[in-house]
């Protein structure tokens, strides 16, 4: 196993993210303060509580749900997007390190800062809600392995894309569109009973509902079923990510 | 390991890229360790190709690779971390640090953390006063040794210079064949390809032409230079002739750049040049020289023969 090559990639993306720290952290929480003041107050007041939570307190975990998601796949998508564009991959190519610990590198300094942007989003929202976490060892293996398996989607993401535009347009036309529809904002047992149907199809649901279970014990499904959701998700994207190295799909001509 | 011993053993080694195009068509060499190896070829001959797949960047279609005795692709770690490539351009991450690029290429290579070595290298390539610059504000000069320096990071026994010098002043140049020497003083296996074949011709112990994606030579520099070389006898006349004399005709004469020029092509491994006699004959026929110099031909002019 060649940890120093893990280490170097690592550290080589965190000290990326580094340069634009400022911008990494304080973007997000501007943004989760936005959505605190239009849907919690504008929409809260009208909206008392859902399930005996406050509404401010129960978009906390979609809120959190949502930057993960979408910092996760950035993140990692860029991180292996860009050394394809620049044409700096040939040193991963030619180094001695298998695809896994390639992999382990990108995906796991890309899930550590949508880590630590979550736990920001989550200490921000305590500036505007009263939020309590009832499980905090089951909202942090939700915050872990979502963050792994979206950095794992983007990193398939960022070898798929050929261009700028298609490394964009995932996030913007499935992913951000599957969070809003996902129960970020209110319960899907709100919906008409046909849309509720729908909904299971989508799999944000599953992390947004294990998830607000950690913090409320409400949820909409099943919080087994939601970690059981997520877990598959993760095999599949490391399946997926195992094809595209064993094949050197977009990698290697 | 002994001098002559191979490093790398290429065999039957064959690419095809997606649209049926043959980049390389049954190559098989050997590189010997400590030596410095010219690999020339025109432009799209497959030496990039060749490079990229030894390297790990490229896959190959059907052939075998093997490094110091390990399989490039079964034993791709203990085969991958003897080598250090320098590619024809620099590409990374333009925002970083000098010393972070090239520690980075250190550890990507599963070697420690070593302030001691890379110290030496960046003195070694005069970029110890840069380190801490963005690559972004450095020169094309000092990107290229970056390039090296990150290629060197973690010490390497063969290195691959590709196309090195392409768009370098003539100092740096200069400065980088010396350091190439030294590498070679210090046991490195270098391999390079140029465009500039007064280069190769100067620094390299051996020649392989690769064209078409086939190697169509690999030979000591010298024994090359020898064999393939001709030698020119260049007579300038007192007058001009018209055309050359019947009785010179055996000689192969030819006129040079007028009609007071002749030129004579001779073996210099034959028994007999030739020289004397031709010299003797032309005062016979009453033909008068003032000059008479000779001229070898560089390996320049052996490698367009070979291409042509």
């Amino acid at each position: 196993m060649n940890w120093y090559g893990v280490r170097a990639i690592y550290t080589f993306e965190m000290a990326r993210w580094g340069r634009t720290l400022f911008q990494s952290i304080v973007a997000p929480v501007i943004s989760t303060s936005l959505y605190f003041i239009v849907f919690g107050a504008a929409i809260g007041s009208r909206i008392t509580e859902i399930d005996g939570v406050s509404y401010g307190a129960f978009i906390v975990p979609g809120l959190i749900m949502l930057s993960l998601l979408t910092e996760s796949i950035s993140n990692a998508s860029f991180g292996i997007y860009f050394p394809r564009y620049s044409g700096s991959i040939y040193e991963i190519l030619s180094a001695p390190i298998s695809f896994a610990e390639a992999t382990i590198g990108y995906v796991g300094a890309a899930a550590t800062k949508s880590v630590i942007v979550g736990l920001v989003i989550f200490a921000t929202a305590h500036l505007f809600v009263d939020v309590h976490v009832m499980h905090p060892q089951w909202m942090l293996l939700f915050l872990i392995l979502t963050a792994v398996t979206f950095s794992m989607f983007g990193f398939i993401l960022g070898i798929w894309a050929d261009n700028w535009e298609k490394l964009s347009i995932v996030p913007t036309l499935i992913i951000t569109p599957l969070a809003f529809l996902g129960g970020s904002f209110y319960s899907i047992k709100m919906l008409p009973e046909f849309w509720q149907t729908v909904s299971l199809f989508n799999p944000v649901v599953y992390l947004i509902s294990g998830f607000r279970w950690a913090f409320y014990e409400n949820a909409d499904v099943n919080v087994g079923f939601s970690l059981g959701m997520t877990v598959i998700f993760l095999l599949t994207c490391i399946t997926i990510v195992y094809w595209i190295f064993k094949t050197g799909y977009r990698l290697r001509s | 390991m002994t001098q002559n011993s191979s490093v790398i053993e290429v065999s039957g080694l064959h690419k095809t890229y997606a649209p049926g195009f043959d980049a390389l068509k049954g190559v098989s060499l050997e590189i010997n360790q400590g030596e410095i190896f010219a690999l020339l070829g025109p432009n799209g001959a497959g030496k990039t190709t060749l490079i990229n797949i030894i390297c790990g960047i490229v896959d190959k279609t059907s052939g075998a690779i093997r490094i110091n005795g390990h399989d490039n692709v079964l034993d791709f770690r203990k085969a991958r971390s003897q080598i250090g490539l320098v590619p024809q351009e620099l590409s990374t991450e333009i925002f970083e640090s000098v010393e972070a690029t090239v520690s980075f290429s250190r550890g990507l290579f599963g070697k420690p953390p070593n302030p001691d070595h890379i110290e030496k290298v960046l003195k070694t390539l005069a970029l110890w006063d840069k380190r801490k610059d963005i690559i972004m504000t450095l020169s094309g000069g000092m990107k290229k040794r970056v390039a090296i320096a990150k290629a060197l990071a973690h010490e390497p026994k063969i290195l691959f210079l590709d196309e090195p010098t392409a768009g370098v002043d003539v100092g740096l140049r200069q400065a980088m064949w010396e350091f190439v020497g030294q590498l070679r003083e210090e046991g490195v296996t270098i391999i390079l390809t140029t465009h500039y074949i007064e280069e190769a011709e100067q620094i390299a112990d051996r020649i392989g032409v690769i064209n078409h994606g086939e190697i169509i030579l690999v030979e000591d520099k010298h024994k090359l230079m020898r064999e393939l070389g001709k030698k020119q006898l260049i007579i300038e006349l007192d007058i001009e002739l018209t055309h050359i004399p019947d009785d010179l005709r055996r000689y192969n004469l030819v006129f040079g750049a007028s009609g007071s020029e002749l030129i004579y092509n001779y073996d210099t491994q034959a028994s007999q040049t030739g020289i004397t006699s031709l010299l003797g004959e032309l005062g016979t026929a009453g033909i008068r020289f003032h000059d008479v110099k000779t001229k070898q031909s560089s390996l320049e002019d052996i490698f367009v023969g070979l291409v042509k």
